[in-house]
C-alpha cells in the first residue's frame, strides 16, 4: 500500500505542477475565448530565463522567481498585443493559428538562443526530505504545492474582490455588455495575460527544477498538459482547471505504476477524448446545457478565390515534369520530392480543415499509419511495393476514419484538441505496441519504391512517381470538389444547424471527408516510408501537422492549388537559404503571424 | 388524420418553462400561424418539432411517424423544412449552392442510405461523375432556376454570388428558397419577414400566399399580424410557453387574453393590435 501512497503524492505534485499551466489557460480562455497555444512557450521561457538568473547572475531563488515573472508577464502583454487585440474582427480561426505562430517563432527563438541540447536547472533549495508512507516529500514539493495553493488563492481574491478582478470576471460573461458598463476590455484581457502568462513561466521554472531538465521541447508538451487538464475541467473555468490537473496528474501517475512510463502521455490523451466524447463540457457542468461554441459563426474568412487560368497551371505542371531532366540537379530534386509529399499531406489537410472545417491538428499521424502500414506489409508480409502503397493508403484512411469519429460529434476548438490527441495517441500506441512496430527501434531496411522489377531509386524516379501520384490525387480531389459533396463539405462548414436541417449527416459526410483525406495522406507516408528507408514514431511529429496547417493556410484554406503552391513555397523557400536549416519554423511561425493581413491566404478560401 | 401532432410538449431551461405544455396539431393543406410576444416561446417549439432540440416531455408524431428524439437530418428526410428567425444562409456559398443543399436529402447521388458502405458507393459515385448524375443536376439546376423565379429578379441575377455578399432581405429569400428545394410536405417559416420594410412584406406576403394556393402545408411565426389575418386558416397566440387562443383568425385576434398577453409585454410586434 505504501508504494500507492506514493504514485498518489507523485500525481498530486505533477497534477499541481499542470495545474500552473491550465490556470493560466483557463483565464485566458475565460476572458478571449482563445486557447493560447503559446502558453507552453511562455512556459519554457519561463524556464530559461531561470537558467540564466541562476547561471549568468546567479540570483538567489526569489529574485530569480521575481524576473521569470516580470519576463514572463511581459511576454503575455506581447501576446495579447500581437496574437489577439488585431484580430478582434478576423474569422474566429485567426487568433488560434496565431497563437501557434507565436509558439513557433517563441521555441525557435530558444533554441536559437540555447541550443536544442537538454540542459540541467538544478534547484538551490536545501535538499532535505520528509518521510512519509513509503516515499519521501522533500523542499521543492512543498515549494510546488504551496505556490499552486497560493496562486490559487490570490487569483481567487483577485477575481473576487478587486475592481479589476470583477472586470475580468464581466468580460468573461459578456464581453459587449461589459463594454457597454465601461470595462476596458482591452485593459482586462491585457492583465489577464499578463497574470496566466506570469503563472505559466512560474511553473516552468519550478518544473525545470523539479525535473532538473530543461529543454525547449518542454514548451509543447506543456501545452498539451495545459489543455488537456483543462477540457477535463471545462473550458475557461479555473477550478475545474485546477481539479482536472490534479485528477491528470493522479490519472498518469497510476497509469504509470500499472504499465511503466512510456504510457505517462498515453493515458492522458485517452483521458482527453474520453472526455471530450463522453462530457465536451467538461466534468463538472452539467449534463443537459448545449455544448459552448467557443467560435459561432463563419470559422474561416469570406473571401474571392484566385483563379489561376489552366493553362498557367498546365505550364506549371510542364516545367516540374521536365525539371529533372536539367543537369547538376539531384539536391533539388530531393527537395522538390519531399515537396510534393507534403502537398499530398497538404491537399488532404486542406480537405478536412478548409473544405469541411475541422482544423486536424494531428494530420501527421495519417502520414505515420501510411509509412508503418506499407513497411510492414512489404518487410513481414512479404507484398510488393506497388501494392503495399495503395494498400497502406486504404489502411489509413480506414484506420485514421474510424480514430477521428469520436470526434465528429465536436466542434471548432474542440475538433482540433481532439485531433491532435488522436495524433499523439497514434504515435504512442506504435511506440508502445511492439511485437507489431518494433517499438522505439523503429522500422529499418525498408526496400526502396518499385513496380514489378522496375526500382524506382534514383532521385529522378522517386520524384516523378511523387509528382504522379500528387497528380492522380489532386485531379480525383478536384472531382470530389465539384461534385455535390463539395457541396455538402461547405455547407458543413459553414453552419452545420443549417445543413442538419436538410439532411446532411455530420457522421457521414465527415466520415467520407476524412476517408478520402486519410487515403491521400497515408499514400504519402507509405512513400515517404520507402524513400527513407527508416522510419521510427517520430518521423512524422505535431510539428509536421502544424507544419501542413501553416501550408493550407498560406495557399487559402480548402483550395487545392493554394495547399500545393503552399507545400512547394514552405518546403523549397527553406533550402534556399541553405544552413539556416534552424530557422524553418522560424518562417512557418512568422507565415502564421502574417494571416492577420490576408486571412483568407494567398488564393483564397474557397 | 394531422400531418403533424405534438401532444403535451415541454422544454425547460435551467428554471424557465420555455414551452411548458402545448399541443399543436396541423393538418395537410392547412396555413397555421402562430404569434405571440417575444420570449413567448414559439422559436423553441419550432426548434422541438424540427429537431434541433429534444422535448424534456411529451411526443411529436409527423407523416403518421413518431419522430420524438428523431436527428433534424432524419425528419427533414420525411419531408420537413424550417427556415430561421435570424437567418442561416450559408456565407462562403453561392445562392445556387444553397439552394441545391435544400434539395440535398432527395438525391440519388446521396443514396444509398447504408452506414459505411452507402457512404463509400457515394463517394465513388461522385468521383466517378456518371451520365445519370450529369442527369440529376442538369433536372436539379433547372429546379433551381424555377425556384429562384419566384422571387421576381431578386436572386435569379445573384445565382452565383456568394451568400454573404447579399443583403439582409434577399438573405431570408434564399432560406425560403431553400426549403422549397427539400420538395418539403411541411414549411416552417420563422418570421419571414423580419428586418423587411412594408413593400417587401407585401412582396413576401404575396410569395407565401402563393404557397398556399399551390397546396403547401405551412407553420409560420409572424409578428405582422396583416400577413398573419390575411393568410391564416387558424391562427395559435402562445404566452409564457403556453397557448392563451386559438382559432380563426379574427377571433384570436379579438380574444382580450391575446390583446392583454401584448399590451401587457408593452410589445406590439410588427404591427398594432386591432
Amino acid at each position: 500500500m505504501g508504494s500507492w501512497l506514493d504514485y498518489t503524492i507523485n500525481g498530486l505534485i505533477i497534477g499541481n505542477i499542470y495545474a500552473l499551466v491550465a490556470v493560466g489557460l483557463a483565464l485566458i480562455f475565460g476572458v478571449s475565448h482563445l486557447i493560447n497555444f503559446a502558453h507552453g512557450s511562455v512556459y519554457a521561457v519561463g524556464a530559461y530565463v531561470g537558467w540564466a538568473c541562476f547561471t549568468y547572475l546567479h540570483l538567489p531563488l526569489p529574485l530569480t522567481a521575481l524576473a521569470v515573472i516580470i519576463v514572463c508577464g511581459g511576454l503575455g502583454i506581447a501576446i495579447e498585443r500581437i496574437g489577439l487585440r488585431p484580430l478582434a474582427g478576423a474569422p474566429r480561426i485567426a487568433p488560434l493559428l496565431a497563437t501557434i505562430g507565436i509558439s513557433l517563432v517563441l521555441d525557435q527563438l530558444l533554441q536559437i538562443a540555447f541550443t536544442p541540447d537538454p540542459r540541467a536547472l538544478p534547484s538551490p533549495l536545501p535538499n532535505w526530505r520528509i518521510s512519509l508512507g513509503g516515499g519521501t516529500i522533500g523542499a521543492l514539493d512543498l515549494l510546488i504545492a504551496a505556490t499552486g495553493l497560493v496562486s490559487a488563492g490570490v487569483l481567487y481574491f483577485f477575481l473576487r474582490f478587486t475592481k479589476l478582478g470583477w472586470a475580468v470576471r464581466a468580460t468573461a460573461q459578456d464581453r459587449d455588455a461589459a463594454r457597454q458598463m465601461g470595462v476596458d476590455t482591452d485593459a482586462v484581457n491585457r492583465a489577464v495575460f499578463a497574470i496566466a502568462s506570469a503563472l505559466g513561466g512560474l511553473s516552468g521554472l519550478l518544473v525545470g527544477m523539479y525535473f532538473n531538465h530543461i529543454d525547449p521541447a518542454m514548451s509543447f508538451q506543456a501545452t498539451l498538459k495545459g489543455v488537456v487538464a483543462q477540457v477535463i475541467g471545462g473550458m475557461g473555468n479555473v477550478p475545474g482547471a485546477i481539479a482536472g490537473s490534479l485528477l491528470l496528474g493522479l490519472t498518469e501517475s497510476y497509469g504509470v505504476a500499472l504499465f511503466g512510463s512510456s504510457y505517462r502521455n498515453l493515458f492522458s490523451f485517452v483521458l482527453l477524448l474520453l472526455i471530450l466524447v463522453l462530457r465536451p463540457n467538461g466534468l463538472f457542468a452539467s449534463a443537459r446545457v448545449t455544448p459552448p461554441e467557443p467560435m459561432t459563426g463563419t470559422f474561416v474568412a469570406p473571401s474571392r478565390v484566385l483563379r489561376i487560368p489552366p493553362w498557367a497551371v498546365g505550364l506549371a505542371l510542364a516545367a516540374a515534369v521536365v525539371l529533372p531532366l536539367l543537369p547538376n540537379i539531384a539536391y533539388m530534386l530531393q527537395v522538390m520530392t519531399n515537396a510534393w509529399l507534403m502537398a499530398m499531406l497538404a491537399i488532404s489537410l486542406t480537405l478536412v480543415a478548409g473544405t469541411l472545417g475541422q482544423v486536424s491538428l494531428g494530420h501527421a499521424a495519417l502520414l505515420l499509419l501510411g509509412a508503418y502500414a506499407s513497411a510492414l506489409l512489404a518487410l513481414d508480409s512479404g507484398w510488393p511495393i506497388w501494392a503495399s502503397v495503395p494498400a497502406a493508403g486504404v489502411l489509413t484512411s480506414v484506420i485514421g476514419t474510424a480514430l477521428a469519429a469520436p470526434a465528429f460529434r465536436l466542434r471548432s476548438h474542440y475538433v482540433s484538441i481532439a485531433t491532435l490527441g488522436i495524433g499523439e495517441i497514434v504515435s504512442l500506441v506504435i511506440l508502445n505496441w511492439e511485437s507489431l512496430t518494433r517499438g522505439p527501434m523503429g522500422v529499418t531496411n525498408i526496400p526502396p519504391l518499385a513496380i514489378g522489377k522496375l526500382e524506382l531509386d534514383s532521385p529522378q524516379a522517386a520524384y516523378w512517381a511523387s509528382l504522379a501520384v500528387l497528380v492522380v490525387l489532386a485531379l480525383l480531389q478536384s472531382r470530389l470538389l465539384r461534385s455535390h459533396l463539395g457541396r455538402t463539405f461547405r455547407a458543413i462548414r459553414d453552419d452545420d444547424v443549417a445543413a442538419r436541417a436538410y439532411g446532411v449527416s455530420l457522421d457521414r459526410y465527415k466520415g467520407i471527408g476524412f476517408a478520402f483525406a486519410g487515403f491521400g495522406a497515408g499514400v504519402s507516408g507509405a512513400i515517404a516510408a520507402h524513400l527513407y528507408s527508416y522510419i521510427n514514431n517520430e518521423t512524422f511529429t505535431s510539428t509536421v501537422s502544424i507544419t501542413a496547417l501553416t501550408m493550407v493556410i498560406l495557399g487559402g484554406m480548402g483550395n487545392l492549388l493554394g495547399a500545393i503552391v503552399g507545400a512547394v513555397a514552405l518546403t523549397a523557400l527553406p533550402e534556399m537559404f541553405r544552413g539556416t536549416a534552424e530557422y524553418r519554423m522560424l518562417i512557418y511561425g512568422v507565415v502564421l503571424l502574417l494571416i492577420r493581413f490576408r486571412p483568407q491566404g494567398v488564393l483564397g478560401t474557397v | 388524420m394531422s400531418l403533424l401532432e405534438a401532444k403535451g410538449i415541454v422544454r425547460s431551461f435551467g428554471g424557465v418553462h420555455a414551452v411548458a405544455g402545448v399541443d399543436v396539431a396541423i393538418a395537410q393543406g392547412e396555413f397555421l400561424s402562430i404569434i405571440g410576444p417575444n420570449g413567448a416561446g414559439k422559436t423553441t417549439l419550432f426548434n422541438l418539432l424540427s429537431g434541433h432540440d429534444v422535448p424534456d416531455r411529451g411526443s411529436v408524431r409527423f407523416a403518421g411517424r413518431e419522430i420524438t428524439g428523431w436527428a433534424p437530418e432524419r425528419i427533414a428526410g420525411l419531408g420537413l423544412a424550417r427556415t430561421y428567425q435570424h437567418g442561416r444562409v450559408l456565407g462562403n456559398l453561392s445562392v445556387r449552392d444553397n439552394i441545391l443543399v435544400g434539395a440535398h436529402h432527395r438525391l440519388r447521388a446521396a443514396r444509398p442510405r447504408l452506414p459505411g458502405l452507402g457512404a463509400l458507393a457515394e463517394l465513388v459515385t461522385a468521383l466517378i461523375h456518371p451520365p445519370s448524375v450529369v442527369r440529376e443536376e442538369a433536372a436539379l439546376a433547372d429546379e433551381v432556376a424555377r425556384i429562384a423565379a419566384l422571387f421576381g429578379d431578386r436572386l435569379t441575377p445573384r445565382l452565383e454570388q456568394p451568400a454573404y455578399s447579399l443583403s439582409y432581405a434577399n438573405r431570408r429569400r434564399v432560406e425560403i428558397a431553400r426549403a422549397l428545394a427539400l420538395h418539403p410536405r411541411l414549411l416552417l417559416l420563422d418570421e419571414p419577414t423580419a428586418g423587411m420594410n412594408e413593400s417587401e412584406t407585401a412582396e413576401m406576403t404575396t410569395i407565401i400566399g402563393g404557397l398556399k394556393a399551390e397546396g403547401h402545408t405551412i407553420l409560420l411565426i409572424e409578428h405582422k399580424l396583416d400577413l398573419v389575418m390575411r393568410l391564416s386558416d387558424r391562427v395559435i397566440a402562445m404566452d409564457d410557453g403556453q397557448i392563451i387562443a386559438e382559432g380563426p383568425p379574427e377571433a384570436v385576434r379579438a380574444n382580450p387574453a391575446v390583446i392583454e398577453a401584448y399590451l401587457g409585454h408593452r410589445e406590439l410586434g410588427g404591427e398594432a393590435v386591432a
